[in-house]
């Protein structure tokens, strides 16, 4: 079986995260929807770097790793201030910027 | 090439668990599958001779990240779950079928462009990582660490709260417990020993009279609070019925 298999694993995985990000109102599970839209993204990195015989690839997915790390420690501050201001977590409720 | 055993059992493991960001309707089922999840893309990326990253997948992802956001939905609440109205009318069919567009057109996409043959499996351990790290991506390497002391920091100033009175020490509390009245020593405790060791009855003081807030608040405001003049009763009447000691002057007389 072709690795190009698990660059469509990762287009299904995709597509299911991004119906999370559109659906939930639960900023964390949204949230929870980006990371697994990146994950998506290493994997099909990670099928392609398999595909060409490069490790290129593979530190492609690191960085993204890492970037996803950031990125969950700034938006989960964000979240915590969020909760603070309005006492919800519902991306409803957040309809201003103001705090 | 990669096994179609480990293909499918990838797909089992990351799509089923994935369907509970839109099904489930608490978050903490929802951050659980997603470790599952995690798990199942760790194990492809071994089966796709990525050992090294699926190692860190495991521990960045299952142990850092999803940790982190079970620490965030314990502090604003594990019991809320979302509500089901929705704001804007029919959100939740808009979604789905751009959801099914965006995947149909990833797949198609793939199906359609031409792929080379697929070359022979170069492993991506930790040691080949770090030369590519470390020479033709250095500069990234770097950039990235910026990155993450500096999300680490605005995370810090983000979630800080400025401290807006003086710190109250035990002296301030102390002397502010004192000015509105409270006693300054220790509440007694509440049951008559030797006659009744309960909770539920007050002690009585050293003047014989019963001290109401020896009881508990809790046990006044259930009403679950014995009786005390029962209790006084039965005291006294030990008291009452205590032999006389013997007086000094008897002693003194049977010496002599």
């Amino acid at each position: 079986m072709s690795p190009i298999a698990f660059v469509y694993l990762a287009g299904v995985l995709f597509a299911i995260g991004s119906a999370a990000v559109m659906m939930r109102r639960d900023a964390i599970v949204a949230f929870m929807g980006v990371e697994l839209m990146l994950n998506a993204a290493n994997l099909a990195f990670v099928a392609f770097a398999r595909m060409h015989s490069e490790i290129d690839g593979q530190v492609m997915a690191f960085f993204v790793m890492v970037v996803a790390a950031a990125e969950v420690v700034v938006g989960l501050a964000l979240i915590i201030l969020l909760f603070r201001a309005r006492q919800t977590v519902s991306l409803d409720e957040a309809k201003e910027l103001k705090g | 090439m990669v096994s179609p055993f480990l293909f499918w059992t990838v797909a089992f493991l990351t799509v089923i668990p994935s369907l509970a960001l839109l099904f489930a309707r608490k978050p903490t089922y929802v951050a659980m599958s997603m470790v599952a999840v995690m798990v199942g893309i760790a194990v492809a990326f071994i089966g796709l001779s990525a050992p090294f990253l699926g190692l860190v997948q495991i521990v960045v992802y299952t142990g850092a990240v999803m940790m982190l956001f079970l620490f965030v939905l314990m502090l604003v609440g594990v019991g809320n779950t979302e509500s089901l109205k929705e704001s804007i009318a029919g959100q939740r069919w808009i979604a789905v079928i751009a959801a099914i567009g965006l995947g149909v057109i990833v797949i198609s996409a793939t199906s359609r462009a031409a792929f080379g043959p697929v070359g022979e499996a170069v492993s991506g351990e930790p040691d080949v990582i770090a030369h590519l790290l470390f020479s033709r991506y250095v500069l990234a390497m770097e950039v990235l660490g910026a990155l993450l002391i500096t999300a680490a920091v605005g995370a810090l100033i983000l979630t800080s709260v400025p401290r807006l009175l003086p710190k109250r020490g035990q002296e301030e509390i102390m002397r502010e417990r004192l000015k509105s009245g409270a006693d300054p020593v220790n509440k007694p405790m509440p049951g008559v020993y030797a006659r009744h060791n309960a909770l539920d009855v007050p002690a009585i003081g050293p003047d014989g009279e019963p001290l109401p807030q020896s009881v508990s608040r809790v046990l006044q405001a259930r009403g679950q609070m014995q009786d005390e003049e029962r209790y006084l009763e039965r005291v006294n009447d030990v008291d009452n019925s205590l032999p006389k000691p013997p007086a000094a002057e008897g002693k003194k007389e049977d010496e002599s």
